[in-house]
């Protein structure tokens, strides 16, 4: 039996076609082997050692397989799958493969145009731009709250102390995003303490609620990535040498104009790594815009989910997955290019 | 001088928010655990009780997900931490042209967002194991596809703690190993592996934790079981009870004695690095004297 | 036992920059021999593609008579001493050194027997239990030839091992190496940008620069009969003097320089109109006028008393003063700054040598 014959058995086989794509990776790869074998027979490399010299064959086959399980199996091919994915329409199982399952934009198109009835998609762009707004506040947000005490704790304080502080930092980090969530919901509830505190001091009469006007989404989206800001912005500051401030000190520069000129640029690829990191998890944060968001409420992520809880509709899920995806890198890159810092120094 | 103080005075108050901030919903998330009402309230304190401890014990759907929670991070463990230490090494032998694009292969999972990559694994892997009917039924299982893609992303936390004990690494030590005659897997077994152990401990608990902790991803990937934090998730969907507070206590607490106990054995091995160091200073001042080797005998 | 170690026409490159180039020498086997030039000369990559880290591009390296190419590091009968010793700091004092026998299949007594042998050996008995971390620079850098030893290489390679210690400790050290070479009688190749080290302790010498062997021989001859300008002006201080030959016989050469024509020795049997450089030391020279073509005249610029001895810095042709080292019994009387002043030298203590790369200051 030929092979092709084989592939098409049942003809309606669900994946054949989507896993074309996969052959990428392994073409690449290839590519990379054959420029190294070429390279190698160019210049004679005295050092060099063969793979399998270098590691044993065991080990050596070891590490590529489970580096091979990780890089292509979970991380480059579930993408790419993904994107394929999205390029397809929506179809029950039985008729997945068949003569309906063909390329096409529809579930792209249908970001923008609504399918039923016309019209652009408010709804939708709505909430990526909202969640793109909002994760840029979170953002600026937590850099001004983390960027003193990261730098009270890599400039002016002793050894002994940054540990406590940094224990004291990483332990409630150890609760999770759910709990620290529904800790929040606990204080920002319209029975929660600050209510009845703002009461019990007459300062207003009817609970406010927070959590219906986004205050806690903010707060909540805030909280969850508190570290992930204050760790690169202290490894960044904690470099600096301390007489460099000195010397603008005694130069007569201001508090702010030593940050400004000085502090700042220094830790410039930390601050891009941190603000990074912070963007691209409230943009992808799921907890608390459904815990501690206000009803109406509509975060991208959570827009996301119920394509696959409630409709079921994976294509048109997996399109919108990568739409946020892509909208995310494109201005993580634009912010970047802007305050010129290459990416390489901010995924370090 | 005075604007010293008040700067001072600032920057303490300062810090006490910060902390506040930090803390203080934990803190009264944990008041109102002990506290009867059954709707969690943190005041008026109307009298102690350790009942929602009692009813946590009982929940028999958070039990179930507490033990799928350590299977999947046990799972998560055995996979991320040798996966991530692999590509450690590897990524210091590979072809210098491909490096670039195998970190940002690598790194990418910690830049994408969880729910993506738990959508990705689902998608992904439901046609991959579909293929036969027998894979199927033994490997699509909530608990399998969420270690697959919480794998995925903690495996590169893990190669980055690895990354960097590596590059202080001593290359010397490999090539004094080999010229004693090891092999190269004996200089992997005997001195790579010993020097990486800190980093392996560091990446063992982080794996754990993240696993344990992880909602974005799991939610996607779990399919129809349940781990604790999505069970909690629902319970928080549904209303507020003082039992998720009671939870939220223990977890902490158990926390709290980690944090301890590394912390006062790190202080002990500070203490012993210190007097090995004292005992060299020593020995350095006899250096060059009195334990002379003897003069040649036949010279 | 020992082994000699042959380099037969051995270059090393780097892509395109030749590191090693065309390297031929026979080492005899329990012959304690260096190889001494700046940094960057090619030395570490000689001695690395002895111990087999290093595959010569071109050319052979012979152990004990066996070409050794193909064979790794792990299977040569060499052991390395490293730069920064590369002990292993997570094993003892008697992990570290019975770490060959471990890999070897030793059983541990046995591995036991031979560490308290060799503790014995490098006068640190009973210290075997010892972290790294508690040892003095000096008794690590025993250590490590201990581990190197253990294993009973029949060549020893010694990668510049004394240079992390001070001064002092350094030529302690420079004796107790000797002093185990001798008792255990194996083959030393110890590599060195330090002259001091080589000469005292070494059976024989290659001087290198720029990948190229410049001489091989004994420390004497070296000092005394520098075979080209570079070994010249690297071993020891001197005087060079640049210029032009104008008469030469089979024993001495005239050379035409900017202080005048001055005589010297003819080894490389130089002729007429050949470039050369005439060498004098420092200690070759003394104050005062002798015959014509052995006297020549400066400005003093400056004088330094350095206790045994007086340096007498005078304007040179180029950059590099004129130095003249005048010993304590000399009675002739040092000359002032700004002073004209005539120094002269015995005409076979002057040595003409053909135009080449000098030594960096």
């Amino acid at each position: 039996m030929p092979r092709s014959a084989w592939l098409c058995r049942k003809g309606n086989w669900p994946v054949s076609s989507r896993f074309v794509v996969l052959v990428v990776p392994f073409v690449i790869i290839a590519i990379f082997w054959l420029l190294a074998r070429r390279e190698a027979k160019l210049r004679h490399d005295p050092t060099h050692k063969g793979y399998f010299e270098r590691n044993g064959m065991t080990l050596g086959i070891l590490f590529i397989v489970l580096v091979a399980l990780w890089a292509l199996f979970l991380v480059v091919l579930p993408y790419l799958y993904m994107v394929v994915e999205s390029f397809h329409p929506q179809l029950p199982p039985s008729k997945r493969g068949g003569p309906e399952d063909v390329l096409t934009l529809e579930q792209y198109k249908s970001f923008f145009v609504q399918p039923v009835g016309g019209g652009l998609n408010v709804t939708h762009i709505g909430a990526l731009v909202f969640s793109i707004l909002a994760s840029i506040a979170v953002t600026a947000l937590n850099f001004a709250i983390c960027y003193p005490l990261a730098y009270y704790m890599a400039q002016s304080s002793g050894a002994q102390k940054v540990r406590l502080l940094m224990l004291a930092l990483i332990v409630p980090y150890w609760v999770n995003e759910i709990l620290r969530a529904f800790a929040l919901r606990l204080l920002l509830a319209s029975r929660g303490l600050i209510n009845q505190a703002l009461m019990g001091l007459g300062i207003t009469d009817a609970p406010i609620d927070f959590l219906g006007i986004d205050v806690g989404l903010y707060v909540g989206l805030s909280y969850a990535y508190l570290l992930i800001m204050i760790f690169p912005l202290y490894n960044a500051i904690e470099s600096l040498d301390k007489n460099q401030i000195e010397a603008a000190r005694d130069l007569g520069a201001p508090w702010w104009r030593i940050h400004r000129d000085v502090v700042i640029p220094y830790a410039k690829p930390g601050i891009a790594s941190g603000c990074t990191m912070v963007f691209m998890l409230s943009a992808g944060s799921l907890a608390a815009p459904q815990f501690l968001g206000g009803p109406r409420t509509l975060w991208f992520t959570s827009v996301i989910y119920n394509f696959f809880f409630q409709n079921f509709n994976w294509a048109r899920g997996s399109a919108y997955a990568f739409i946020l995806l892509a909208a995310c890198i494109a201005l993580v890159m634009l912010m970047l290019r802007l305050f010129k810092v290459s990416l390489g120094e901010t995924i370090k | 001088m005075k604007s010293a103080w008040v700067m001072k005075g600032m920057l303490g108050f300062y810090i006490l928010l910060f902390f506040l901030y930090l803390f203080g919903p934990l803190i009264v998330m944990g008041i109102t655990a002990f506290n009867t009402p059954s709707y969690p309230q943190a005041y008026p304190f109307e009298a102690f009780t350790l009942d929602w401890f009692v009813k946590l014990w009982n929940d028999r759907n958070m039990m179930q997900g507490l033990q799928n929670s350590f299977i999947i991070g046990l799972g998560v463990v055995a996979l991320s931490v040798p996966a991530g230490l692999a590509a450690s090494i590897i990524m210091s032998q590979i072809y210098h042209r491909a490096r670039g694009l195998f970190y940002l292969v690598t790194i990418s999972p910690l830049l994408t967002p969880g729910v993506i990559i738990g959508i990705s694994t689902v998608i992904f892997w439901k046609d991959v194991l579909g293929v036969t009917e027998v894979t199927k039924a033994i490997f699509y299982k909530g608990v399998v596809l969420t270690i697959l893609g919480q794998s995925s992303f903690i495996s590169a936390y893990c190669l980055l703690i690895f990354m960097a004990r590596l590059t202080r690494f001593d290359r010397a030590q490999e090539e004094a190993a080999l010229d004693l005659g090891a092999s190269y897997p004996q200089v992997f077994w005997h001195i790579l592996l010993p020097y990486m152990k800190p980093a392996i401990v560091s990446a063992v608990v982080i794996a754990f934790l993240s696993s344990f902790e992880n909602y974005n991803t799991t939610t996607f990937a779990i399919l129809a079981d349940k781990t604790l934090v999505t069970v909690l998730a629902g319970q928080v969907r549904q209303g507020t009870t003082p039992a998720l507070s009671a939870l939220a206590v223990i977890i902490i607490g158990i926390s709290l004695f980690g944090a301890i106990t590394y912390e006062i054995l790190k202080r002990r091995e500070k203490k012993r690095a210190e007097q090995a160091q004292k005992r060299a200073l020593v020995a350095e001042r006899g250096d060059g004297q009195g334990d002379a080797l003897p003069a040649p005998s036949s010279a | 036992m020992s082994a000699g170690v042959e380099l037969d026409h051995v270059t090393v490159r780097f892509g395109d920059f030749t590191a090693v180039n065309s390297a031929t020498l026979d080492i005899k086997g329990g012959e304690f021999f260096s190889f001494l030039g700046p940094s960057g000369c090619g030395k570490t990559t000689i001695l690395r593609t002895v111990s087999g880290f290093l595959e010569p591009s071109e050319g052979k390296v012979r152990i004990g008579g066996q070409d050794m190419a193909g064979i790794g590091p792990n299977k040569r009968p060499t052991a390395l001493i490293f730069q920064n010793l590369a002990l292993f700091p997570l094993m003892t004092v008697t992990e570290n050194i019975t770490y060959g026998l471990r890999v070897r299949g030793v059983d541990k007594a046995a591995r036991t027997k031979k560490a308290e042998e060799l503790l014995e050996l490098i006068a640190l008995p009973g210290q075997g239990n010892k972290q790294m971390s508690e040892l003095s620079g000096g008794q690590k850098q025993r250590v490590a030839i201990a581990r190197a030893l253990a294993v009973q290489p029949q060549v020893l390679l010694l990668d510049e091992p004394l240079s992390a210690l001070d001064l002092k400790l350094r030529q302690h050290m420079r004796n107790e190496l000797r002093t185990i070479q001798r008792m255990v009688g194996i083959t030393f190749i110890y590599i060195t940008h330090d002259q001091g080290e080589a000469l005292t302790m070494s059976d024989r010498i290659a001087v290198m620069s720029d990948g190229v062997i410049q001489q091989i021989a004994d420390g004497k001859t070296i000092y005394d009969e520098p075979a080209t300008a570079f070994v010249a002006s690297f071993v020891g201080e001197n005087n060079p003097f640049a210029g032009t030959v104008v008469r030469a016989d089979k024993s001495f050469a005239l050379v035409e320089t900017r202080f005048g024509r001055l005589h010297g020795r003819n080894p490389r049997g130089m002729k007429e109109g050949d470039k050369a450089i005439l060498f004098v030391r420092p200690e070759s020279l003394r104050l005062g006028a002798g015959a014509s073509d052995t006297t020549l005249s400066s400005t003093v610029k400056s004088v330094a008393f350095e206790g045994n001895m007086t340096h007498v810095y005078l304007e040179g042709a180029g950059k590099k003063d004129i130095t003249v080292s005048v010993g304590r019994q000399s009675t002739t009387s040092i000359p002032e700054r700004g002073q004209m002043a005539a120094i002269s030298y015995d005409a076979a203590l002057g040595l003409a040598l053909p135009e080449g790369q000098l030594a960096r200051e």
